[in-house]
This record gives C-alpha cells, sequence and structure tokens, in this order.
C-alpha cells in the first residue's frame, strides 16, 4: 500500500475523466476491507507457530476424525497431564486441521505473490519488447495467441503432469498460462504510449531504446500492472487450491488448503469440517484479494476497467 | 461477409496450429526419452526400441511434428496406454455427461446472470446493485469445490432432494438425469453468473445514456421494454463476447465439477490421465478443449456481423 501516494500523483498529473459513480469511501472500504484481511492473513501465516498450533504434519492414529473443538488429555512421562484441543477437528490420519489450515496460509500466500510478481516480470519484459519492436511482435502474439487458446487450468494441470510434483513446478505452471495475458497488456499500453509526443520528443533527443523503454514507456504499465498484479494472485491461488485438491499439486503431506479438502474429500458425509474450514479460509483470501484489486483498478485508472 | 468468414477462418488455423506445436512439444520436453515414458516402467530395450520406431522417434523433431499432426487430423491420437483404449474411443465415450454439463451451465448462468445485470444497471447505485455486484466479486472468489461440496451437503445430504453424487445417461431416464445434474451445473454456473452478470451490468449502463432510450422512454415505452428491447439489444455485443470468453473458466470449472460430482466425463478423464500420467490422452483432451474454446469464440465473431448490423467488415 506504500506505493499509492506516487501513483496518485502520477494520476492527477494525467487529466482522466473522473470515476463517479461510486462515491470515494466506498472504492476505499474495498481497498481497506482487502488490504486488511490479507495483512491479517500475511500475519497469521507468518506466526503461525505461535497461534496455539501443533506440528501440522503430525499424525496420531488414535485420534482420527474427530469433530472440532474435541480435547485431548495426554498423561506425561513425569505424570502430569497436557490438554490439547482440537479447534477445527482432526483429519483421518490424526492430524490437526486446525495447524494445517494455520500453517496452509503460508502456501497459499507463497504462491500468490511468487506467481503474480514473477508473471509479471516476464510478461512486462517480453511486452514491452513486442509493442515496441515490430518485428518481435509478430512472432511474439503470434506464440501469445496460442497460449491463450489453451484454457489457463487445463494448461497448468497439463503442465505440472511435466514436473515432479513440488512447490516450484506448480509455481511454473501457474505462472505460464498467465504470461500472455500480461504481455497482452503491457502491449496494449505501449502501443498507446509510444504515439505520445515526450516519447518522440525522446527519440529525436537520441534517447536509445533500452533507455527509452525503461524510463519513458515503462512507468505508465505500473498503475495497469499493479492491478492486473492482484487478480494474478487471487487466480494463483485458486488455481493452487485446486490443483491440490484435485492431486496433483503440491504433495498431500505439505500443509496447503487444497491438499487439506483433497485429505477431506473421502469421508466428506460424515464429517464436512475438513472441507469447510480451509475453503472458508480460501474463499475469504481471494475474496480480499479480488476486492483489493476492484477497488485499485477504481482508483487508480477507471480506464482499465475496459481495458481488463 | 463471406470473405470476413474466410478470413477469421484463416486467422484461426495458425493459433491453433501453435497450440498442436505447444502440445506436441510438452511431451517431447518432459526429461527422459518419451518412448520410455509411453512403455511405462515395466518395458525392457527391446520394446522401447519398438516404440520409438513406431512413433517416429528416429527422424528429425520437425518431421516427427508432422507425422504427428497428421495423425490427428486424420482422427488418431494415439493409444492410450492406461485405459487400453484408443483415445479416440476413449473420448467419444465421455463427450456425453461434459456435454450435457456445459449446456446445462450456460443455459442457467444466462437466464440468471442477464436479468440479475440488468437489473443491476436499472437500480444502479442502490443497495440491489450492491448486492447484484458483491454477490458477483464472490462468485469469482470462492473456489468451485468449495460451491459445490457446500451444495451437496445442503440439498443432497440435509435436505436429501438429490442424489449426492454420480450421473446417468440420458439414454437411462431423463428424470434422473437431470437429478443428477441439477447440482452440478448450479455449482458451476454460479463463476459464469458472476462474469455475465458484471458485463452486462457494464454494458447496459453504457447504453442507457444513448438517445434512442431516451426516445424510447419520451414516446411512453414501459421500462422493461426499454431495458430489454432497447438497451439489452444494444448491449449485446460484450454480453456475448464475455459468454465466448468465459468458456475457458467453464472448461477449467468442468475439471473440478465432474471430479466433485464423480461424472465420468472429459473432466474427470482429464485428470485421472494426468494422474496416470497418461500423455496421449493428456494432449487429446487438450487439443480437443482449445479448439471447442476457439472455435466457439470464432462463431461468435461471426454471429456479431449477424446480431449487429452496424457491424460491417
Amino acid at each position: 500500500m506504500t506505493v499509492e501516494p506516487a501513483l496518485l500523483a502520477k494520476e492527477t498529473a494525467a487529466p482522466r475523466p473522473k470515476p463517479g459513480r461510486t462515491g470515494r469511501l466506498g472504492r476505499d472500504a474495498g481497498i481497506i476491507f482487502g488490504a486488511a484481511v490479507l495483512l491479517l492473513m500475511t500475519l497469521i501465516g507468518i506466526c503461525a507457530p505461535l497461534l496455539g498450533t501443533k506440528n501440522p504434519s503430525e499424525i496420531n492414529p488414535a485420534f482420527r476424525n474427530r469433530v472440532p473443538g474435541i480435547e485431548q488429555t495426554i498423561r506425561n512421562d513425569d505424570g502430569n497431564t497436557t490438554t490439547f484441543k482440537y479447534r477445527m477437528g482432526t483429519d483421518s490420519l490424526g492430524r490437526d486441521v486446525y495447524s494445517r489450515v494455520v500453517y496452509g496460509a503460508r502456501v497459499s500466500l507463497l504462491i500468490g505473490i511468487a506467481v503474480a510478481v514473477i508473471s509479471i516480470a516476464i510478461g512486462l519484459f517480453i511486452g514491452l519488447i513486442a509493442g515496441y519492436l515490430r518485428w518481435v511482435d509478430a512472432i511474439v502474439m503470434r506464440l501469445m495467441d496460442g497460449l491463450m487458446a489453451i484454457p489457463a487450468i487445463l494448461l497448468a494441470i497439463a503442465l505440472v503432469s511435466l514436473f515432479r510434483a513440488g512447490l516450484l513446478s506448480v509455481i511454473i505452471a501457474i505462472i505460464i498460462p498467465e504470461i500472455p495475458r500480461v504481455v497482452r497488456l503491457v502491449r496494449s499500453i505501449v502501443l498507446s504510449v509510444r504515439e505520445e509526443p515526450y516519447v518522440e520528443a525522446a527519440i529525436m533527443a537520441g534517447t536509445r531504446t533500452p533507455l527509452l523503454l525503461v524510463r519513458h514507456i515503462l512507468p505508465n504499465t505500473i498503475p495497469a500492472l499493479i492491478v492486473q498484479g492482484t487478480f494474478i494472485c487471487a487466480n494463483a491461488i485458486l488455481i493452487e487450491a485446486i490443483l491440490s485438491f484435485l492431486g496433483i499439486g503440491i504433495p498431500p503431506e505439505t500443509p496447503t488448503w487444497g491438499n487439506i479438502m483433497a485429505e477431506g474429500r473421502g469421508l466428506f458425509r460424515i464429517y464436512p469440517h475438513n472441507i469447510f474450514f480451509p475453503g472458508l479460509c480460501l474463499a475469504l483470501t481471494v475474496l480480499a484479494v479480488n476486492v483489493l484489486g476492484d477497488g485499485l483498478r477504481d482508483r487508480l485508472d477507471p480506464k482499465l476497467a475496459r481495458r481488463m | 461477409m463471406a470473405g470476413y468468414i474466410l478470413r477469421r477462418l484463416a486467422a484461426t488455423l495458425p493459433v491453433m496450429l501453435i497450440v498442436a506445436l505447444f502440445v506436441f512439444l510438452m511431451l517431447r520436453l518432459t526429461p527422459g526419452d518419451p518412448a520410455a515414458i509411453i512403455a511405462g516402467d515395466n518395458a525392457n530395450a527391446e520394446q522401447i526400441a519398438l516404440i520409438r520406431n513406431r512413433l517416429g522417434l528416429d527422424e528429425p523433431i520437425i518431421t516427427q511434428f508432422f507425422i504427428w499432426l497428421m495423425n490427428i487430423l486424420r482422427g488418431d491420437f494415439g493409444e492410450s496406454f492406461f485405459f487400453k483404449k484408443t483415445v479416440a474411443e476413449l473420448i467419444a465415450s465421455r463427450i456425453e455427461p461434459t456435454l450435457a454439463l456445459s449446456i446445462a451451465t450456460i443455459t442457467i448462468a444466462v437466464c440468471i446472470a442477464v436479468p440479475l445485470g440488468v437489473l443491476a444497471a436499472y437500480k444502479q447505485g442502490t443497495i440491489i446493485d450492491k448486492i447484484v455486484m458483491g454477490f458477483s466479486v464472490l462468485g469469482f472468489s470462492v473456489p468451485v469445490f468449495v460451491i459445490g461440496y457446500s451444495l451437496i451437503y445442503l440439498f443432497a445430504i440435509k435436505l436429501n432432494w438429490v442424489p449426492v453424487q454420480g450421473y446417468q445417461r440420458i439414454g437411462d431416464g431423463f428424470g434422473g438425469f437431470l437429478q443428477r445434474l441439477i447440482l452440478p451445473s448450479i455449482t458451476l454456473a454460479v463463476i459464469y453468473i458472476a462474469l455475465i452478470a458484471r458485463m452486462t451490468r457494464t454494458s447496459v449502463l453504457d447504453v442507457m445514456g444513448e438517445d434512442y432510450i431516451r426516445t424510447a422512454r419520451a414516446k411512453g415505452q414501459v421500462e422493461y421494454k426499454v431495458l430489454f428491447r432497447h438497451a439489452l439489444k444494444n448491449a449485446a455485443v460484450p454480453i456475448v463476447t464475455v459468454i465466448g470468453l468465459g468458456v475457458a473458466l467453464l472448461i477449467g470449472g468442468v475439471v473440478v465439477t465432474e471430479s466433485v460430482f464423480t461424472i465420468p466425463g472429459l473432466g474427470r478423464l482429464t485428470v485421472d490421465a494426468v494422474l496416470a500420467r497418461d500423455y496421449p490422452t493428456i494432449q487429446a483432451v487438450i487439443l480437443l478443449f482449445s479448439l471447442v474454446y476457439v472455435l466457439i469464440n470464432l462463431l461468435i465473431d461471426i454471429a456479431y456481423t449477424l446480431f449487429d448490423p452496424r457491424i460491417r467488415y
């Protein structure tokens, strides 16, 4: 959120039609809500060991499939007893669902942020070049059209089948379908900006192409990319959960929201808590990111609403 | 007009060629020998050599691509080494559930989303508008399988109105077919409704300021006719476009929904194929889904010229 004042300054520098319709407070409410939930989830992820959790992968064969809120009293070697409360019950291996959900926040957020940052970096690089150099444009855009013709989740599913299952392969499999969308967005901005007088002036002044791209064209893409980044982040969190849920994502012993739900599928009729708690966290996080993205879009550039 | 259709068709060819190239390279880029992958873990060197020879893997890669492409154009997708059938047979046996699910979903989504979007645009800025838009953001955010399991829990387990999971072929009785199709279709429709309602609202709002709307109102046209006959008709192009683009979401959703509801369709086949590393089947399914996606959008582009006489190519 620290980038906002600078972006806002840019916004006022270039006169654009006022967003109108919804009031200022209404728009900012979305940004505040989204950012607050996201911050909360990040804190939960970082502070996971401090939140009354136990080892999320520790199995407890004697205490499988228990309902939320159940307590287990263990007599230690020294004769004292300790009680552990399973706030969200246990799964079919006796693992604490609460701990797994809390630790699951780490994986989801990590994937969301990693995918957003990397796919935007790669897409920005390709998009800048494609938008500026015509001969590259023809080839690159045909390739991107081809990639976009494959539905994103399907492409991700196919890509994970190629690698060994793991965090990195899941991240790569989600990044590749996102890249063409970033490239298209960046390219469309470059195409409109390159006709601006200040760009022509820079060319006349003898600015070399790499410098021209970085100093004069790249800054124009930033507001759109921040907005696009939030949507990619939301999408990535969803796709990771889908892949893990289908059993083709991150290895099942790693606590991720998708894995917890995949594990809970078999006994869903009797123990629905294994699906509802992680599902709720997942939905809330994705909702927060989406609302944040909508808010930022209205705030940063009303024209973006059409482009995306 | 005919020239335009031909040009659009011609533009689709390179896209599909690139999709085919990606799908082809996917198998070639896997670490290891594709012949060994296809042969599986229990094959000996001779069997691997035989497969390599049969697939033409000794040829240069470009030749291999065209051999593979020619086979596919003849409908020969190879043999699934997991299901022990030809991939073409396998796909044919799985099409019906997916087609039924998709058609039901699109029907439900359009019937709900378009009136919702028009209502939100008409009541712009009011609480109704905010509820519809809030629902739309929610629809984008809740994963398909969470919606699916919530609906199963409520309607199948608690209320016992419909069977929990499964699929019944349409030939085995229409009632049971519909009964088992209703929950998965609603599940899958949610995200689609969110998408279409949003686009409907935006594009109806866009045309509401036009002169012909004022004219319609001035001549005393009743409001719902102004909305549905004058506004919606002119707002149709972006709405239909987004329905076409949404097919990509639909295909992704089909894969998940079929797994949740254990429907033996193409989506379930995709997941099974990936779990079994059944590459010929994965390739065929991706090609097929992409082709459908591209063709639907091509048809929609062409349909504009029929819907909207203002568009001339």
